[in-house]
């Protein structure tokens, strides 16, 4: 299933801000995609922002920090969240302005608490392999934040510099 | 565009790929080869085949094939060489990690070599950089073992 823009931006919205809205910016220049529990179609949003950030004339240092900060976040929702389940799907909304880039990541899972994830970087947890991801995140991103039960991830980057 | 060396070159160096191609009688169809293993002196130097390195699957297998270097084919000394590797995501990082402890166990050791400035982010902020020993080229990969 690839579909952007459809209608499955009212479900999106009532299952993605149950508490609050996260503003997005100019809503109309919000871009919502659906997709299936599928790492492939995950590779196509990726692709779809990174030529999004390259025709706003992003740096190749912050498309990096952002194509990889959307991986592990997608791979997140994706395993995760959703458990691969091919009868869930992911909801991704992101804006791209001149100054920042906005995304909003949710999925169907059950949620979790980033406070629950072990450091990564102590040394008892060098060998897991989770909770690298989130660090990256948050490492490569200017914001991070948790909403609902823990599925709806919001993040944005500042542009280092203008155009 | 990955190196391909054909064996001896001169003395000392040798090539293979890794994994070995499998006769056609096999079973199982061939695996796609991913590391490209090149020895110089006792040093096995690894480059990545794939340019991103990121699916699960694709990682347990160039995992597999890491240890099976340290595992099966006694190399004490493992040079990686991220030259060829523009993309990689955390799901990487474990297997280096797991593959720097084995070679820690057997009084080896593992060195990387030539990655991106970018991804040279990725290690530093999950800190594996203050573990694992980094060099900015081969041949100072290389050097780092003597």
């Amino acid at each position: 299933m690839w579909r952007g823009n459809d209608s499955r931006a009212l479900v999106f919205d009532r299952l993605a801000s149950p508490q609050r809205p996260i503003p997005m910016g100019v809503a109309q220049m919000a871009t919502e995609i659906t997709i299936t529990s599928d790492l492939a179609e995950a590779r196509r949003v990726q692709s779809l922002i990174e030529d999004a950030l390259q025709a706003s004339a992003y740096t190749e240092h912050d498309i990096f920090a952002i194509k990889l900060a959307l991986e592990e976040a997608l791979v997140n929702a994706i395993k995760h969240g959703n458990q691969m389940d091919p009868d869930k799907r992911v909801y991704i909304v992101y804006h791209v302005t001149t100054e920042r880039f906005e995304i909003r990541i949710t999925d169907e899972g059950t949620g979790f608490n980033p406070e629950d994830v072990p450091d990564p970087t102590a040394i008892e947890n060098l060998e897991r392999p989770c909770g690298r991801g989130l660090l990256l995140m948050r490492g490569f991103m200017t914001e991070v934040e948790y909403h609902g039960k823990g599925n709806v991830v919001h993040m944005a980057k500042v542009r280092e510099t203008s155009a | 565009v990955f190196r391909v060396v054909r064996a001896p070159l001169y003395f000392g160096r040798r090539a293979f790929t890794f994994p070995p191609l499998r006769c056609a009688m096999a079973s199982t169809p061939p695996r796609r080869r991913r590391l490209e293993v090149e020895d110089i002196g006792d040093i096995a130097v690894v480059n990545f085949v794939d340019k991103k390195i990121l699916d699960e699957q694709n990682i347990q297998m160039i995992g597999d094939d890491l240890f099976r270097l340290v595992d099966e084919l006694g190399r004490r000394k493992v040079l990686l060489n991220f030259g060829n590797v523009e993309f990689m995501s955390s799901a990487a990082l474990g297997k280096l990690i797991t593959l720097h402890r084995k070679l820690q166990a057997v009084q080896g050791k593992l060195v990387l070599c030539k990655i991106a400035k970018d991804i040279l982010d990725v290690f530093k902020i999950t800190k594996l950089d203050k573990i694992l020993t980094i060099t900015t080229d081969e041949q100072s990969g290389l050097q780092s073992f003597s």
